[in-house]
């Protein structure tokens, strides 16, 4: 090899021990810190001389360990220079120094308190002080590994917002003097909703992408399952985590039939089954076991999942448990009212008993989603079985008119158009 | 990207059987709980060794069964996993970490799986047609993702 390939080759390992380890160091970092974005900083600078120094020393056995040591070490220094001007630190660079003495044995305790300092950078993250936008761009930055311009990218958003949003949120963590903590009690259940929130935003801005050209963009699918799964590793006694990773296992499998190589959308029922990833939907039923096995009634994440499971067993759409749908969304708008699990439990609704009795329910909702466009579009498919072609033709029309997505905007003119041979207009 | 990892065995190995060394075992449950804590598994399976196995050869029109086990050390496989990563370094930086095999000369393998954008596009012009005229008919499933 020649002394730049070797360059090269040393610069895609150095990337790929980064995004394997950035998270836990910079959890580790943080805990020692005490300032999440300090510990950013720091563990950047470790890269920083991994990228100057391996490339002439060789990448070291432990690349990990490599870079939480030269960390630790500017951290030192660090506080040492402010030590005049802040006691705090003062104390702060005895705790690492007396850290970077620790016997082997400490060490491998340490390892063991790595997986609850994750845990806490993700709590950290996702902390509900933070605007939404500011928790999902710091959590795909600290936890998931993407670059501050690969998080623009995902959500079309200018370089320099997405950079403005994480900056302030770590100085809104650092102000508040946020503990790094794993919330305990009353209050766990509530950051955990935030943490899942989160995650399945990110997700969804993967799935069905609320702007732009395209449908899909599976990295970013990819990514949230991937934390959804770390999670599922670190709270394995929540089932709402396991619910939620179900439900993203069981939708992702999909990914494959879901648009046409022209990027065209295929709604649920024109799938083509065998396009079903059967690995995946295997993983989804696995983690609903998983939840079921914890016990307690179910969240809604986990209802999510249970309904996505319905479709997913069914080989056919005509095999579809309809009835049992009906039945989870029922629960689910108990859990959680909203028009939208309405609509969807609309749909169902129609399904199991008939057109006649979703379009009642539909209407009903009329007056709460009156900019939805998937209000507009399910009553027009509605009207369509009804026989009542012309009243579908305007409803869909006002579907088009309300989405955002061009693909979907293509998708219900065509349906529009497809009406325009109604019998009796 | 997925990637199959293919853990290589000996005729050896295979002979001694997986609880021949329960350190090595120790450390590849160890191993096997990092994979799944950083999200990246989406499956593992071991594998008996090939003298429980048989090979179907074809050849034009034959086909002959070969049982096992077999020799060729180079062919023979220990297990696999599946897993989920960003790049072929990322997956190579994983089995680095894996512990050291008891064979002294063994291989892991990595293999990229293919995915759907892989291929030329599997729907004809006429199939997708025939599918957006076919949606009309269909019962709406856009709010039932």
């Amino acid at each position: 090899m020649s002394a730049p390939d070797s360059h090269h080759a040393t610069h895609r390992t150095i990337e790929a021990v980064w995004r394997i380890e950035r998270a836990r160091v910079i959890a580790g970092l943080t805990r020692l810190t005490r300032d999440v974005g300090l510990a950013e900083d720091l563990a950047q600078e470790a890269l920083l001389a991994a990228l100057e120094t391996w490339p002439r020393s060789g990448v070291p056995d432990n690349p990990a360990a490599w870079l939480t040591a030269t960390a630790k070490r500017r951290a030192i220094d660090l506080f040492r220079r402010n030590a005049l001007a802040q006691r705090k630190h003062q104390v702060l660079a005895r705790d690492l120094e007396a850290l970077e003495q620790t016997p082997p044995d400490l060490e491998s305790h340490l390892d063991n308190t790595i997986g609850d300092d994750l845990l806490r950078l993700v709590f950290i993250a996702c902390h509900p002080i933070l605007p939404t936008e500011s928790r999902t761009a710091l959590t795909l930055r600290l936890l998931g590994g993407l670059t501050t311009s690969e998080i623009a990218r995902a959500f079309l958003t200018p370089e320099p917002t997405i950079a403005q949003r994480i900056v302030r949120a770590k100085r809104t963590l650092a102000d508040k003097q946020i503990p790094f903590e794993v919330p305990r009690g009353p209050q766990l259940a509530a950051r955990l909703a935030s943490v899942l929130e989160v995650i399945y935003l990110i997700f969804n801005e993967g799935y069905s992408a609320t702007a732009g050209d395209d449908l899909m963009r599976p990295t970013l699918c990819q990514d949230a399952l991937r934390l959804g799964r770390i999670l599922a590793e670190l709270t394995p006694a929540e089932p709402e985590v396991h619910g939620l990773v179900a439900l993203m296992e069981i939708q992702a499998s999909r990914t494959r039939a879901r648009v046409t190589p022209s990027g065209e959308p295929v709604l649920l029922f024109d799938q083509n089954r065998a396009h079903w990833d059967q690995l995946l939907i295997h993983r989804g039923l696995a983690a609903i076991e998983r939840a079921h096995r914890i016990g307690s009634t179910p969240g809604p994440y986990l209802l999510q999942a249970q309904i996505a499971a319905c479709h997913a067993r069914a080989r056919t759409p005509s095999e579809t448990d309809w009835p049992r749908i009906v039945l989870l969304y029922t629960q689910l708008a108990q859990l959680s009212p909203s028009p939208v699990i309405e609509l969807n439990r609309a749909v169902a609704v129609s399904m199991a008993h008939g057109p006649q009795a979703g379009l009642a329910l539909v209407d009903a909702l009329a007056p709460a989603l009156a900019r939805y466009h998937l209000l507009p579009s399910v009553r027009a498919d509605l009207l369509y079985k009804l026989g009542r072609h012309s009243e579908a033709r305007a409803e869909f029309q006002r579907a088009a008119a309300l989405t955002q997505n061009t693909r979907e905007r293509a998708l219900l003119l065509a349906r529009a158009a497809s009406c325009a041979t109604d019998p009796t207009s | 990207m997925r990637f199959m990892v293919i853990i290589k065995s000996t005729p050896k190995a295979e002979k001694e059987g997986p609880g021949s060394d329960p350190q090595h075992l120790r450390e590849m449950g160890k191993f096997n709980e990092q994979l799944i804590q950083a999200g990246i598994v989406l499956a593992m399976d071991g594998l008996h060794p090939s003298a429980k196995g048989a090979r179907v050869k074809f050849s034009g029109k034959n086909r002959t069964v070969i049982d096992g086990p077999f020799t060729e050390a180079k062919e023979l496989i220990a297990g696999f996993w599946l897993w989920q990563v960003n790049s072929l370094h990322e997956a190579i930086e994983w089995v680095k970490r894996c512990p050291m095999p008891r064979a002294a000369e063994s291989e892991i393998e990595i293999r990229q799986v293919f995915e759907m954008e892989d291929f030329a596009p599997v729907l004809s012009e006429d199939q997708i047609q025939h599918k957006v005229e076919k949606r009309a008919v269909l019962p709406n499933q856009t709010a039932c993702k």
